[in-house]
């Protein structure tokens, strides 16, 4: 059977029907999930896409943060299920502590919207499984608020437990380590500021982000094999 | 119930030493045009005032604490400064 994925919607949310339009091109089932429910156990991966959640009023996921659904989607991250988070949802998963760090104004107050290349730096995550290293990516990235910053601990914990995923060739953004994508420890949690979906149609100018997608599909697939 | 009493709370958030503030550099940078060129240290922040119900200051403190920690100022990047009076008094 296709994998589920519950595709997170938040009052704000703008990118749920790329994200759904995706997966569904790429073989798998979609399905969007108010920021009200309380339980995505009927899922087999989660997406939490980008926009402005909450009118990103306070900070970019300060709010969306207390919603319902991420008690859910917290549960679902604990018990190893594939959760990713694009743009607004990658800070929503810093905000809410599933990732760790966070993203500030970009470097020089640009809002950027370009296509950017990524390389892959690890092919052992939620949405880079398979994907082999060094691979390099044109996704677009489309923020004001895309530059990640941790503190030196945690960038240290980050590089040697290999959780960041993907890294920018050429730092759009003032990212800390050029980073463009970290994960957790448990490698299912998986942030990242490109927006993959945008990059699944050749009609789109580029079909690169359908290797991640198609990774997380396997992933989701293999989760509900094994659960 | 204890008798509660209202406070005004002042939190002051600012990022942390350390965490590039671009909006304070390009602030400062626009002062010179003002002749001002002589303002330097500029840090853009967020300011909130609230009043809450408690039964004391250390209690209003606090409460505020929590708000300010778990909602109003990301850890991460920054750092927040809560100041408590009773409601009506001046500031």
């Amino acid at each position: 059977m296709a994998p589920r994925v519950g595709i997170v919607l938040f009052p704000g949310t703008n990118c749920e029907y790329d994200a759904l339009h995706a997966i569904e091109q790429l073989g798998g089932t979609a399905e969007l999930v108010w920021h009200g429910a309380t339980s995505a156990s009927a899922f087999d991966a989660l997406i939490l896409p980008g926009g402005f959640a909450h009118g990103d009023y306070l900070r970019p996921g300060a709010i969306a943060r207390f919603s319902p659904v991420m008690d859910a989607v917290a549960t679902f991250a604990s018990e190893g299920g594939p959760v990713v988070g694009i743009c607004n949802g990658f800070q929503v998963l810093t905000e809410a502590g599933l990732l760790p760090g966070a993203l500030q104004k970009n470097r020089g107050l640009r809002f950027v919207c370009a296509t950017t290349t990524v390389r892959v730096e690890r092919d052992d995550t939620a949405l880079t499984a398979g994907v082999p290293v060094g691979t390099e990516l044109a996704i677009p990235i489309n923020h004001f608020e895309g530059n990640y910053t941790c503190d030196a601990a945690t960038l240290a914990e980050l590089r040697d437990e290999g959780r960041i995923v993907l890294r920018y060739v050429d730092n759009p953004n003032g990212s800390v380590d050029d980073i463009a994508g970290v994960c957790n420890a448990g490698r299912n949690v998986v942030g990242l500021m490109p927006h993959p979906e945008r990059a699944s149609d050749p009609l789109l100018g580029s079909e690169d982000g359908v290797l991640l997608l198609q990774a997380l599909l396997c992933t989701a697939d293999s989760s509900t094999t094994v659960g | 119930m204890a008798d509660t009493r209202q406070f005004s709370v002042q939190v002051e958030v600012l990022l942390r030493d350390g965490i590039a503030d671009p909006q304070g550099a390009t602030i400062e940078r626009a002062l010179p045009a003002l002749g001002l060129g002589g303002v330097t240290a500029v840090r853009a922040g967020k300011s909130f005032r609230f009043d809450l119900a408690a039964t004391d200051e250390s209690d209003a403190l606090a409460q505020a604490s929590v708000v300010a920690d778990r909602l109003l100022a990301n850890p991460v990047i920054e750092e927040s400064q809560v100041t408590v009076r009773p409601a009506g008094s001046a500031a």
